[in-house]
């Protein structure tokens, strides 16, 4: 059950993800962008981290994709024109060896990675939201707190620009 | 009984129940803003419009469903059909009342219960923006793309004063499971009041309210659709199952919302009042009293068609009343009673207010978030996370 539904989600995921590049329309790849990070939501649930699997719906896939969305929206960007290649060599040729390169990479990575047991799904228990708290607040609260220090930065860089331009 | 039965079994039950709450819901919507402005409401289908949710779902399958030549057709179609899912799947996680025994079967009165509860049906609300937007987008039309940005811009900005006041009560019983947070909630102070969370939390509980208004886009927040601006706003474009998608959705929003709420201010299915001073005859009492007025104006008939329609609605809610005295029954009717009452309550309260306040202006919207609702929410929470963490 849990493999099968793994499957399905990697699929969409990658499939979303080839889309994304693929589509002309900037909301159809916005949109397929929300499709990657709902089924990696969904990974995560699998996995058992349950309260990244919300904070990814809600944040990435809830409140910045929308701003994303929102933007596309108000500029009323339209599709872009296709690019016709000429170099029918390119296509035919092209894609099979970046999927023999992809493979044999892929490959090589693995048989150099040190054996280890593979994941279980239901295995990991520590994805609740009571333990990533604590982890963050002891053992990550430096990284912690930097971060928001960073994002603050961000935020009130934000703010300064926008500014100049009233 | 074999898991998938039973979950099966369940969903089916509460789809239905759900499902023609939300017809009804607009029934009982149209009634109580026809008697606040003086009119009566529909009462041509059935006795006093009872069939009309029947009726009304019947014209909107009938009807002819354009489909514009100017549109874009997949995420055209996409949208109506992104709202009403993301709307229908948050009662999932919501709990009626607690473990009963049917049959020998336990189970809860509850479709699934995930440790992320409260997230999940926030997650939920945030994907649900994708619908409105993309509607008023994809329609290809001025008004229902301003109205596509306006309702998108809105929900951001609300749904941050709403996340604010939902972590407060969190904080206090401190889990974000629907059932834990009930649980949390049992209880009485001075063996009289209820140890709901709404009393050490009333800001938060006003928050939230206001904040859920304005992200199920009712009135006085309904700037999405303001009829005198935009036409219909994000759905003028749209007809017949379509549009009907979207009237679901609302209602669909509305209903989980103040479940919701419910359940994190409002102790979800516990009773009112202690045991020992009779709460558990509160629902027949309630019952018997309908009935009993029924059955007068039933013998006593003000227009020539109550004196067949009255008394059988009268005997229908003594048979009602006394279905809660049967002892087998109480355990799984008194926690549905309670959560109906409260929960209804609280939607009574949603059409009160569509019929008495007017509707905002866009930016006295976007400021009253941003300036107000908003550092509210904020101090409120640092208020309660200082008591919690002074108290432990």
């Amino acid at each position: 059950m849990d493999a099968v539904l793994f499957l399905i989600f990697a699929f969409i995921a990658v499939v979303s993800a080839v889309s994304l590049v693929v589509q002309t329309h900037p909301i159809s790849s916005a949109l397929s962008l929300i499709g990657v990070m709902i089924s990696l939501a969904v990974l995560y649930l699998l996995l058992g981290a349950e309260f990244l699997a919300s904070a990814q719906m809600i944040v990435y896939a809830g409140a910045i994709m929308v701003l994303f969305i929102f933007v596309i929206m108000l500029l009323n960007a339209g599709a872009e024109p296709k690019q016709k290649s000429k170099a029918k060599l390119a296509k035919w040729i092209g894609i099979p060896l970046f999927a023999i390169f992809i493979a044999l990479m892929s490959y090589i990575i693995q048989s150099m990675l040190p054996k280890t047991a593979g994941v279980q799904f239901g295995a990991f228990t520590g994805g609740a939201a009571q333990e990533v708290g604590r982890s963050l607040f002891t053992q990550y609260l430096l990284p912690f707190e930097v971060t928001s220090i960073l994002i603050l930065i961000a935020l009130i860089g934000a703010i300064v620009l926008a500014r100049k331009e009233i | 009984m074999n898991f998938y039965i039973l979950s099966l079994i369940k969903a089916g039950l509460v789809a239905f129940v759900f499902l023609t709450a939300l017809a009804y819901l607009q029934w009982i919507e149209r009634k109580v803003l026809a008697h606040i402005q003086l009119r009566v409401g529909p009462r041509r289908v059935g006795p006093h419009g009872l069939l009309q949710p029947l009726a009304d779902v019947i014209k909107l399958l009938t009807k002819e469903d354009l489909l514009p030549p100017y549109v874009n057709k997949f995420f055209y179609m996409l949208a109506p059909f992104l709202a009403v899912a993301t709307a229908l799947v948050s009662i999932s996680v919501i709990p009626f009342g607690p473990e009963v025994d049917i049959f020998g079967v336990k189970t809860w009165l509850q479709l699934t219960d995930l440790k992320i509860g409260v997230l999940f049906v926030l997650s939920l609300s945030a994907v649900g923006v994708y619908g409105v937007a993309l509607a008023g987008w994809a329609s290809n039309n001025k008004y229902s793309l301003i109205g596509g940005l306006r309702s998108s811009a809105q929900m951001i900005s609300y749904e941050l004063p709403m996340a604010l006041a939902i972590a407060s009560p969190l904080l206090l019983t401190n889990t974000l499971s629907f059932r834990e947070m009930v649980m949390a909630q049992d209880g009485f102070y001075w063996g009289l009041i209820p140890k709901w969370t709404v009393w050490p939390q009333f800001f938060s509980f006003i928050i939230f309210l206001i904040a859920a208004f304005a992200e199920t886009n009712r009135v006085p927040f309904d700037l999405p659709e303001a009829e005198n601006e935009l036409v219909a706003g994000f759905h003028t474009e749209y007809s017949s199952m379509k549009f009907a998608a979207f009237f679901m959705a609302e209602y669909a929003n509305m209903v989980t919302v103040t479940a919701l709420a419910t359940q994190l201010f409002l102790g979800g299915w516990l009773p009112l009042f202690p045991e020992q001073y009779g709460s558990k005859f509160v629902p027949t009492l309630i019952f018997l009293f309908a009935g009993l007025i029924a059955l007068y104006h039933g013998f006593n008939p003000a227009r020539s068609f109550d004196r067949i329609t009255l008394p059988i609605a009268g005997v229908a809610f003594l048979g009602i009343a006394a279905l809660f005295l049967v002892p087998f029954l109480q355990p799984i009717l008194l926690p549905i009673f309670w959560f109906c009452a409260k929960t209804g309550g609280l939607l009574f309260i949603y059409i009160w207010i569509r019929g008495t306040l007017p509707r905002f202006r866009y930016d006295q919207l976007m400021h009253f978030a941003w300036t107000f609702l908003f550092p509210a929410a904020l101090l409120n929470l640092l208020v309660t996370a200082l008591v919690v963490a002074l108290r432990s």
